[in-house]
């Protein structure tokens, strides 16, 4: 009996203790979010000089503010689109990659592997040059060949329509791909060694059963690999979902119009040379952040749903 | 023996296959076809990878190891011809002190990230992989500082080190640890370890998720036929739990140096790699180098020798986690 | 890799003891059926989205295609520059430009300056630049974009009329963009570039807290003296002396130069940067001697070597320290943070009475005209009427900078106009006929902060960079050979 009961009390305090573990870090992780958004309600002179974290005439009108002066609302779209594009892309992709470096040998498979997990080493920090060349070298052939094909276009088209066609590809379309492009590439080495992590650790067995059911290999990693590797695949949207919706060297590097940038350059507009707005800047962050916490709590559940398929690894 | 069952196209071309079937000249040559075919198809599938990452990273690469053995400023209409140098940039890295200085601090606290970050993401991982109650919730919490912008938590931190009017000086003063009182960034005895503590904060959400994401593939009935066994929660963790997870133990060690050798905005907002070069990273010491310096040529090297010191690092981990393995 | 084809014993028995594990969820078809149907019904929603996306971002290009449609001849003269908290007022600018002239004017703001600072860079490689850009760098870079066929020679410009144009200009911000016969870098003498503000940094004091410890609030202090003194007042009301950003080392290599030029004299210092006088010397132990009194004299506030800007302008606005070491732009900062904070502007004391304190200052940013551009003379054009007196106004007022046009500081607000007033008391190192070299500067400023940790002494410091600066002479030499 006494066991018993000295078992239960251990098991409690064991219980009660990591309770009071878990709340102490939850809440240094949440006070932060917590100060933000109660700065998000303050103004410039109170920020700093009040530190209440309940303000006493919360100016709602901060977002407001926010949203139109720094322009949110192509920013926000852009950053959808771009995000969405991306990390669909990096999936598959790298998912396709994966794959195949984990189960499909071909020759130069592991040179070709070691070369993405290097790369994933190696920052590049005077790349921006090289690629700005050639994302515009690009931009040139490509224009060139577009005249080329004028007469071609104007059997169709009126010469107006034409030049909007050309006008739109080269600001607009182009800008944009090469971007994606880009970002495609910062998250492919990353997202390859991750994945690759997890289809090793997945067993064959599956495999081989779907393949004597006369399953292709594109099947194969339809049916069978994408499923089993759902946690790892969520956890590469969140990571690469993060990476692009906060990303801003690049986009500003290779975008140059205003009306394709993403969220980011909205939230420059708060923090000048000499001057941050921080109030606006804070309702700009909080209103950067929600997204990626839907993003993160919808994804979230997949890691741990990841449970049942996860049973037959191991 | 399914894999002899007849009709199954599949099978036949297998490349592994080919030493268990009959050999004969024609059946060999087929094969050799099948298995160029095989290879072309598991091929196909890393080639959008590959051609990406040709375009964007390998050609850039090329470019930037060019640049290494100039000196360049960045601006002048670039000739190799004309600002060729040889070696000369990586012989002066070798003997810059200020750089392989800014290499330890990367180091140190990449390895404070290592023990103290690892080890909170894994404790906090364990947890929330056990069935507590409002684990869900926990879940969500734990990813809010990756999440937020450098700007929130540098202004947050600077105001907990703050020496005046910071948290910490006030809850020591509390405890009646008052002579411990001094402003915590620009001491340069405490200034990297504060920084190094910020960045393990902040960056304790990936280890957690993906730590999480490892255990959850562990099956159940090996804990609980463990639990029959009588084995401890001790060595269910040293016997199930760890050798399942070395994998992924190495993925969250290999991402948490390079996330941390790598760390630079942070150190921007907080003490800008003051006092002195007390905090400076390779990082910095790289920006410094292409924009304030204008030597670009410099730049790319410094950024070659600390890739490459990356790479050993990160591959001689992999080598040795793979040794322990097997053992 | 483990190929379970060849180990079909050992595929029998791992299939056995996970079975009762995979059978629920693998082999059952029905499931996977579920979550597949479920991944395309995700897919095709995303392919969707995607679709009326970028539909979406057509339809707003159409508009603004209106414009050009409406007036297919009209120009468009496109600037890039890194202020993007300038975006309202110059988008306000370029509207009244467009409904002037007929001319569109493009902003395509990018920030921060560093990002800047790159993409100028690599477009400059491409050939790609813009009509009108600014850049950030020091002399010796803007020669280098000078010399690539990046900028205009706007001489011509700026003499018409009697140089109209020059004159309307506070002389320093001209001379910061301008080179002069027999420069060092060898470009083309002329004027490369206009400003469309001016800066300048001075001292700062809190009439309040002088109150308190019981200073004359109407009277800052005007020598070395007098600020120790004032100093050590505060010290012992409990309120910290001078805060700064120092954590940005340009803030410290501005107080260097302040009382370089204060204790040595300008010749001194540009014989020290051509190599003629060593760092050595007791003069220049004498200005690092300055931080290591401050520090002694418990003046600086906590954490002042790692502080950056921003954070020492709300230190101020906040009344924490009495003292602040900043910019005109300070003013604007200050409004926002405390609109009620009492305090005036002072001259930085003086050390010495034998040469004139130069106080930093000169252009805040100027805009250059890309020598490539095919609508060069529209982009004069339009920078000659963004800096008239009225637009002139129309920006400080936006912005609570001075103005670069001097004409109109009469009608800027009063601490303004103070700074203002000491215009002509400025220099900066893109107006010195030389230059030293940025390894030379950033081991000074690094090393300041070391003596005000008590990490280094001056001396230490005088021989350290003499030795780097030898380093660089050395190189330099080399190369020219």
């Amino acid at each position: 009996m006494r066991d018993g009961r000295t078992y239960r009390i251990k098991r409690r305090a064991k219980g009660f203790i990591i309770y009071i573990f878990l709340s102490i870090i939850a809440l240094t992780c949440i006070f932060p979010l917590v100060w933000m958004f109660s700065s998000s309600l303050k103004t410039q002179s109170t920020i700093f000089s009040n530190m209440s974290i309940i303000p006493d005439q919360p100016q709602w009108k901060n977002y407001y503010i926010a949203w139109t002066k720094g322009g949110f609302g192509i920013y926000f779209l852009n950053s959808l689109f771009y995000t969405a594009v991306v990390v669909f892309g990096i999936v598959i992709v790298s998912s396709w990659a994966a794959y195949s470096f984990s189960r499909l040998k071909f020759p130069g498979s592991i040179l070709a592997f070691n070369m993405f997990l290097a790369a994933m080493m190696i920052p590049l920090p005077g790349s921006f040059v090289p690629l700005y060349v050639l994302v515009n070298n690009i931009r040139k052939v490509l224009m060139v060949f577009l005249n080329n094909s004028n007469p071609f276009l104007l059997k169709f088209l009126s010469q107006a329509s034409v030049d909007q066609l050309f006008a739109f590809t080269e600001q607009q379309l182009y800008p944009r791909v090469a971007y994606i492009f880009c970002m495609i590439n910062v998250g492919l080495s990353l997202s390859i060694y991750i994945l690759k992590t997890f289809f090793d650790k997945m067993p064959s067995e599956l495999e081989d059963a779907a393949r004597i059911d006369g399953c292709s290999k594109l099947g194969i990693w339809w049916n069978v690999a994408l499923p089993l590797s759902r946690p790892a695949i969520a956890v590469i949207v969140i990571f690469n979902t993060l990476n692009v919706w906060n990303e801003y060297i690049l986009a500003q590097l290779i975008l140059s119009e205003k009306s394709t940038m993403p969220l980011q350059r909205g939230l420059m507009v708060f923090q000048g040379v000499y001057v941050t707005q921080y109030p606006l800047l804070m309702a700009g962050l909080t209103m950067t952040v929600i997204p990626i916490l839907i993003v993160y709590l919808i994804l979230q559940k997949y890691i741990i749903k990841g449970m049942t398929a996860g049973a037959v690894v191991g | 023996m399914n894999w002899l069952k007849p009709g199954k196209k599949k099978i036949k071309i297998n490349p592994a296959m080919t030493d268990k079937i009959p050999e004969t000249a024609v059946l060999k040559r087929k094969m050799k076809i099948a298995r160029a075919k095989s290879y072309l198809e598991n091929f196909s599938f890393a080639f959008p990878a590959i051609l990406i990452f040709s375009v964007f990273y390998i050609y850039p690469f090329l470019k930037v190891f060019q640049l290494s053995v100039c000196s360049w400023n960045g601006i002048d209409a670039f000739s190799f011809g004309k600002f060729y140098t040889g070696f000369t940039n990586f012989k002066e890295i070798l003997r810059d002190g200020i750089w392989w200085r800014s290499m330890w601090h990367a180091a140190y606290i990449t390895i404070i990230a290592l023990t103290l970050q690892n080890a909170l993401a894994l404790a906090l991982a364990l947890a929330c992989d056990k069935e507590i109650k409002a684990r869900n919730f926990y879940r969500v919490i734990f990813f809010i500082p990756p999440v937020l912008s450098e700007v929130v938590v540098g202004l947050i931190w600077q105001w907990i080190y703050d020496g005046n009017y910071g948290l910490l000086n006030y809850a020591l003063n509390n405890f009646g640890l008052s002579n411990l009182i001094h402003n915590w960034l620009s001491d340069p005895n405490t200034a990297l370890t504060c920084v190094a503590i910020v960045h393990s904060w902040k960056g304790f959400g990936w280890g957690f998720i993906i730590l999480l994401a490892g255990l959850q593939t562990i099956p159940r009935q090996l804990y609980e036929a463990a639990k029959v066994d009588g084995a401890s929660s001790w060595q269910i963790f040293r016997n199930v739990t760890i050798p399942l997870m070395i994998p992924v133990f190495v993925l969250v060690s290999i991402l948490t140096i390079l996330g941390s050798m790598q760390v630079f905005i942070l150190i921007y907002t907080m003490t800008g790699g003051g006092p002195g070069y007390h905090t400076e990273v390779p990082v910095t010491r790289i920006l410094a180098s292409m924009v304030a310096s204008s030597r670009f040529g410099y730049a790319c090297a410094e950024g070659i020798i600390f890739g490459l010191v990356l790479l050993v690092l990160s591959f001689t981990q992999k080598k040795i986690s793979e040794r322990v393995k097997q053992v | 890799m483990d190929r379970p084809n060849f180990r079909p014993s050992r595929f029998a028995n791992r299939n056995q003891s996970n079975k009762q594990a995979s059978a629920p969820r693998f082999h059952s078809p029905t499931q996977n059926m579920v979550f597949l149907s479920r991944l395309k019904i995700y897919t095709v929603c995303f392919i969707f989205s995607l679709v009326c996306l970028s539909f979406f971002s057509c339809a707003q290009q159409n508009s603004s295609y209106n414009i050009s449609k409406a007036n297919p001849r009209a120009k468009k003269i496109t600037i890039w520059h890194w202020m993007t908290d300038r975006e309202e007022i110059f988008q306000e600018l370029a509207r009244k430009y467009e409904a002037l002239t007929g001319i569109r004017v493009v902003f395509e703001l990018y920030a921060p300056s560093d990002a800047y600072s790159q993409k100028v860079r690599a477009a400059a490689q491409a050939e790609t630049l813009p009509d009108i850009y600014g850049i950030l760098a020091d002399k010796r870079d803007f020669a280098s974009f000078i010399k690539a066929g990046h900028a205009a020679n706007l001489s011509q410009e700026m003499a018409k009329d009697n140089g109209a144009w020059s004159n309307s200009f506070f002389s320093k911000a001209i001379a910061v963009n301008e080179f002069l016969p027999d420069n060092k870098f060898g470009v083309t003498p002329g004027i490369y570039g206009v400003p469309i503000d001016v800066m300048n940094i001075q001292m700062l004091y809190n009439k309040s807290l002088f109150k308190k410890a019981g200073l004359d609030p109407n009277k800052p202090p005007q020598t070395w003296e007098e600020f120790l003194q004032a100093g050590r007042k505060l010290k012992q009301a409990g309120i910290q002396g001078l805060v700064s950003g120092w954590g940005e080392t340009w803030m410290i290599d501005c107080f260097i130069s302040n009382y370089a030029f204060n204790i040595m004299g300008e010749q001194k210092v540009f014989a020290t940067i051509r190599g003629e006088v060593p760092y050595t010397d007791l003069d220049w132990v004498k200005v690092f001697g300055l931080f290591k009194q401050l520090a002694d004299e418990g003046m600086l506030a906590s954490g002042i070597v790692t502080m950056i800007n921003k954070n020492a302008e709300q230190n101020f606005a906040n009344e924490r320290a009495a003292f602040a070491f900043n910019g005109s732009w300070c003013v604007n900062v200050y409004e926002g943070m405390n609109p009620g904070l009492e305090y005036g502007a002072m001259f930085p004391p003086s050390v010495s009475s034998k040469y004139p304190m130069m106080i930093w200052g000169g252009a805040g940013s100027s805009f250059i005209v890309n020598d490539r551009s095919q609508n060069k003379d529209e982009a004069v054009k339009f920078l000659k009427w963004l800096t008239a007196d009225a637009q002139q106004i129309y920006l400080s007022r936006g912005t609570n900078n001075l103005p670069a046009n001097k004409n109109c500081i009469s009608s800027i607000p009063d601490i303004l106009s103070e700074f203002a007033k000491k215009m002509n008391q400025t220099t900066h190192p893109n107006v010195w006929p030389v230059q030293e070299f940025p390894a030379v500067i950033e081991r000074m400023d690094k090393g300041v902060q070391s003596i005000i940790i008590g990490e280094k002494t001056p001396e230490e410091l005088s021989r350290e960079i003499q030795s780097i600066k030898e380093n660089e002479l050395a190189k330099a030499r080399k190369k020219e050979n």
